[in-house]
């Protein structure tokens, strides 16, 4: 657990560090091209600064979301769910798991190879993936940018795809593994 | 024995579920400011010409080309959301723009090889090449539904 603990604390820092690198390698572009144009780095800094002064209400709301979905979803509630034997219920409950669970995927790559030793489906393992994509906390910067219609539509589709993905698996790995 | 118990209540508190989000939120910070600052400089120094000529207006086409772009890049998908969205506005079509942003969560060539060692490197590369199909089949659903629905 602590070893698990670790890993993922390490994973965080080394992001972090690329991160901070990559902004870092921004603001150097931004020197460097003061000096050869300096005439449209104040545009550009202008155009940023909209950019962000328009997402500023969204971002909050991400952050609201993301603490009350924290609150409500536990890592362990979901292994709960996903079992062998969950049948119809199993693909639903994956794929809504896989939208509301929260954090970087790698924190649950463990966890899922932990339920797919005990059983879980490959398909659903599949299926929580893919829907990792729908992210509640986040609809509200798809909406901002791309309408509520257009946010609507993509879920339902994922969703659809997420389980033709599942099931694609599903038979690939049976006919490899001669199991289904 | 104690301690244990009052930091396993601290961590169920929604006190402590908001501090996570802030924290979380908080470290992705760097990699939103930096995007932002990279799509001021491209807005300004990137005419809008030379994004049309790589994204024809061919549907097909730009359609694998926003899925491929997507596929190979990672990170928040608030970040895909913001460029898609300043992609948007500089004209690019919706199948591709699209496109790139559902490949960007599902399709995971920078973490291939870490979910390959964890859950099979069969079941790794299947889900990444299906995810890149999908977000084809994806985007060109969603725009058409959307044109006919609005």
């Amino acid at each position: 657990m602590k070893n698990k603990k670790e890993k993922i604390n390490k994973k965080n820092g080394k992001n972090t560090y690329y991160s901070v690198s990559f902004l870092i390698i921004v603001i150097a572009l931004y020197v460097v091209l003061f000096f050869l144009k300096s005439d449209k780095i104040k545009t550009s800094l202008d155009a940023s600064w909209n950019i962000f002064v328009g997402i500023i209400p969204v971002l909050i709301l991400v952050v609201f979301i993301m603490g009350v979905s924290n609150y409500f979803l536990k890592p362990k509630k979901v292994s709960k769910y996903l079992g062998k034997e969950s049948g119809v219920k199993g693909w639903f409950l994956s794929a809504l798991f896989g939208i509301l669970s929260h954090g970087p995927i790698y924190v649950w790559y463990p966890l899922l190879k932990d339920l797919k030793e005990h059983g879980m489906r490959s398909g659903l393992v599949a299926v929580f993936l893919y829907n990792r994509a729908i992210k509640i906390p986040l609809l509200p910067v798809m909406i901002f940018y791309f309408g509520i219609f257009f946010a609507v539509i993509l879920c339902i589709y994922m969703i659809v795809a997420s389980i033709v993905q599942g099931k694609i698996i599903e038979i690939i790995e049976a006919k490899y593994v001669g199991e289904r | 024995m104690a301690k244990k118990e009052i930091n396993n209540t601290d961590k169920s508190s929604l006190t402590y579920s908001f501090y996570k989000a802030i924290k979380s939120f908080v470290t992705t910070l760097p990699i939103l400011f930096g995007v932002i600052l990279l799509i001021g400089l491209f807005k300004t120094y990137v005419p809008s010409k030379a994004i049309s000529s790589v994204f024809t207006g061919e549907l097909f086409r730009d359609t694998f080309l926003g899925s491929a772009v997507g596929s190979i890049s990672a990170g928040n998908p608030i970040t895909s959301y913001i460029i898609g969205g300043e992609l948007l506005k500089e004209g690019i079509s919706l199948f591709a723009v699209t496109a790139f942003i559902t490949a960007w969560v599902t399709v995971g060539i920078i973490q291939l090889p870490a979910e390959a060692s964890i859950l099979g490197k069969r079941f790794a590369l299947a889900r990444n090449i299906l995810s890149f199909i999908f977000s084809i089949i994806v985007a060109i659903a969603t725009v058409l539904t959307l044109q006919v629905l609005t």
